[in-house]
């Protein structure tokens, strides 16, 4: 390689970020990583539906692009470093494992706004955003405690990162309450979305006497598990996964992006755009509670939809003391309420949960 | 009139050469078709495959990633072919390419923060050795008890794959990453990053060693005794046995080689590219490199261009999903399209179409 293709190449590189935003007309152009299939029925799924949501919103001032099923690691970086050549203006990735690639190509690109879901680092171009999904675990826990009849709730874990440890943690504390009889059986996965795997985890967890099963993975197989299996009750992760209506998915857990989706869109129109940590829950809407069928008895809905009030209210929180950790040892006083750096980093299970985490 | 297949007295070296080209060829027609059905046009579907990522606005950018995805297929593939000419199948290199990255990055992730000249050296050996080990376990039980080496490759995989998760979760997670799982990023470990050599040329130091196995193997093939064994063994075993070649010793060569190379590639991978150990850190390298072998016809140059082929798909394939709206899955069975027609096409090496009366064809 000689001297002058490698000024060349230097040269082109200095121009990256400025060359794509003049190529392009006044249109803003959206991008979005997704780790799975937008076919998922479940967490790519409803990130497509905000991304579709901007399309709808803004009309022809806004123009989106996906690339879906994008493996984490190096070609996560290049299929960011694509669409930020390509001339995109603001980039959604939408998966944990995109954080390192996300922060990286950020750094090549300042004039690229960032938003990278459900990680922990940030830049002044990198924003990262989040949803309070244990919220609405709380509720699943409450109604998985009073739908049990063999007191033995299934769990199908994705991989141990303080996310899902925290929905574990909700939903146990809560069939607890509910049902102080009640055992958690947890499979780890170590997948976000593989319909095999998945069926597989459910039908061990009803071979093992499950007869509610919590998902943390972003499949319907599980729900046509049970449905097979007859008798097991479900819920609806990530998206409403409303085919299996009325049962035996009894409600879900609905991520809804849309008005985020927007509300930063416009805010790259504006010119408003700043590097924030998000981490809206119920109260916001970027957790909703699926419909509750009738296959779950009245004074349980009641219940649960009194819950959803009291949490969107601020009147409760999820995790409030007296809790103990899974060892015995105390972690939240009587009336005391969990910090979000605690959550955040959440890398133990709460007194009454059996097995260990993964290590 | 009728199409008869005739079974050629040698095969048809022509063909040999003219296959691949021609399997390329029905793959872009097939996979125009795919794409048409999919409301897409077809002739800038398959430009953007093949034309964008060398020649396009951005080209600067893709044509080191040639080289980037390329490398580790090419390293991997020329392990491969050796045992592939021998009648030895190695199908789990994608386990080794694991394994190989577990030692090397153990290496550094074992010595960090330390800086010393001595720790990437010494990470491509534990790569190399990590790798060699995990392919000796198939080949000993097949020298030892004649197991079958392509289910006890295969299998190992997804041992290799258990063994990575439960690295990236537990020894190997990085202390100040909050609980979550994965290793400290290499690239942030100037001793231990697998950097550009030239920055923005996409060359580090695993293109170098899938360069040097190229030669390498080809030096070895043509001149040496042992690739004379080798090629001898997979075309007649009786004769090689004849000539004196141990078939024991040459199963531990074969898996022992291509398991070193790609631990090796594995090696380079994690320091490199991806930067550190996580759970979904392999991406069927492993596997992907068994087409690329065949594609290239085992020889090693053929495989260094079907190796940067095989990249051209990756690279094209994403820049065809993100500006024209392909789905993922249609570059996947494009890729598979790929190696179904190289196998279909192959069928004329060996045999020739004649065009027989119908009488005759009937005597």
């Amino acid at each position: 390689m000689t001297l002058k293709t490698l000024l060349t190449g230097a040269a082109l590189a200095v121009g990256l970020a400025a060359a794509p935003a003049l190529a392009q007309d006044d249109k803003t152009r959206v991008g979005f990583i997704y780790v799975g299939p937008i076919g998922d029925g479940g967490w790519t799924y409803e990130h497509d539906q905000g991304r579709l949501a901007i399309e709808e919103h803004f009309g022809d001032a806004v123009e989106t692009v996906y690339q879906e099923s994008v493996p984490e690691g190096a070609d996560a970086e290049r299929a960011i470093t694509q669409m930020a050549l390509n001339g995109a203006d603001l980039i959604f990735t939408t998966s944990f494992g995109f954080m390192d690639p996300t922060i990286s190509v950020a750094r090549k690109f300042p004039d690229v706004k960032f938003e990278h879901a459900t990680g922990y680092k940030t830049a002044p171009n990198v924003s990262t955003y989040s949803a309070r999904f244990y919220e609405g675990r709380a509720i699943q826990g409450h109604i998985a405690g009073k739908m049990t009849e063999s007191n033995v709730v299934g769990y199908i874990a994705s991989y141990p990162i303080p996310e899902v440890i925290r929905g574990i943690n909700a939903a146990f504390i809560h069939a607890r309450k509910a049902n102080p009889d009640v055992q958690f059986k947890i499979i780890w996965a170590y997948t976000w979305f593989d319909p095999a795997k998945e069926a597989d985890a459910a039908n061990a967890l009803i071979e093992q006497g499950a007869d509610v099963i919590l998902q943390h993975t972003d499949s319907t197989a599980p729900q046509a598990a049970a449905e097979k299996a007859g008798g097991v009750v479900t819920f609806g992760q990530a998206s409403d996964m409303a085919e299996y209506k009325p049962f035996p998915r009894v409600s879900s857990i609905i991520d809804n992006w849309k008005p985020y989706y927007i509300a930063r869109t416009q805010a790259v129109i504006d010119g408003t755009w700043e590097s924030q940590q998000i981490w809206h829950g119920i109260d916001e809407g970027m957790v909703e509670i699926g419909e509750i069928t009738d296959a779950v008895p009245a004074e349980v809905r009641d219940e649960a939809l009194a819950l959803k009030d009291a949490i969107a209210a601020g009147e409760y929180h999820p995790f409030t003391g007296p809790l103990k950790k899974q060892d015995g040892s105390d972690w939240l006083a009587e009336g005391e309420t969990a910090d979000d750096a605690t959550l955040l980093g959440m890398n133990f299970y709460v007194e009454g949960l059996d097995g260990e985490i993964p290590q | 009139m009728k199409i008869k297949l005739e079974k050629r007295p040698q095969p048809s070296r022509r063909w040999l050469y003219l296959s691949p080209i021609l399997a390329v060829i029905v793959t872009m027609l097939a996979g125009g078709a795919l794409f048409a059905a999919l409301g897409k046009n077809p002739v800038e579907a398959i430009a953007t495959i093949f034309w964008e990522p060398v020649f396009g606005e951005f080209a600067f950018y893709y044509r080191p990633q040639l080289l980037v995805k390329g490398a580790p297929l090419i390293l991997i593939a020329i392990g491969l072919s050796l045992g592939f000419r021998a009648g030895v199948w190695n199908i789990g290199a994608e386990g080794q390419y694991i394994i190989g990255a577990l030692t090397g990055a153990g290496v550094a992730l074992a010595l960090y923060p330390m800086e010393a000249w001595f720790i990437f050296p010494l990470m491509i050996v534990a790569g190399a050795a990590g790798g060699l080990a995990w392919g000796m376990i198939p080949a000993l039980l097949k020298v030892r008890f004649g197991t079958n080496e392509i289910l006890v490759s295969l299998m190992l995989v997804y041992v290799a794959e258990q063994l990575l998760a439960a690295m990236a979760l537990g020894p190997m997670r990085n202390p100040e990453g909050m609980g979550f799982p994965g290793s400290r990023n290499l690239q942030e470990y100037p001793s231990a990053h697998n950097a550009e050599l030239i920055a923005g040329s996409g060359m580090h130091w695993g293109v170098v060693a899938a360069l040097i196995a190229v030669i390498f193997a080809y030096v070895l093939l043509g001149r040496h005794i042992l690739g004379y064994h080798i090629r001898l063994t997979g075309q007649a075993p009786r004769a090689a046995r004849f000539a004196g070649v141990s078939p024991k010793a040459l199963t531990l060569f074969c898996l022992g080689t291509s398991g070193a190379l790609a631990g090796m590639a594995g090696m380079f991978e994690v320091a490199g590219p991806t930067g550190q150990v996580s759970i979904d850190f392999n991406v069927g390298y492993g596997f992907t490199a068994i087409i690329v072998a065949f594609l290239g016809r085992l020889h090693p140059f053929g495989i260094l261009l079907a190796g940067l082929l095989m990249a051209l798909t990756y690279i094209g394939g994403e820049i065809a999903q993100s500006n024209l709206g392909l789905p993922a899955a249609a570059i996947q069975m494009f890729q598979g399209m790929l190696l179904f027609f190289l196998l279909a096409v192959d069928v004329l090496t060996n045999y020739r179409l004649r065009l027989v009366p119908r009488s005759e064809a009937a005597a």
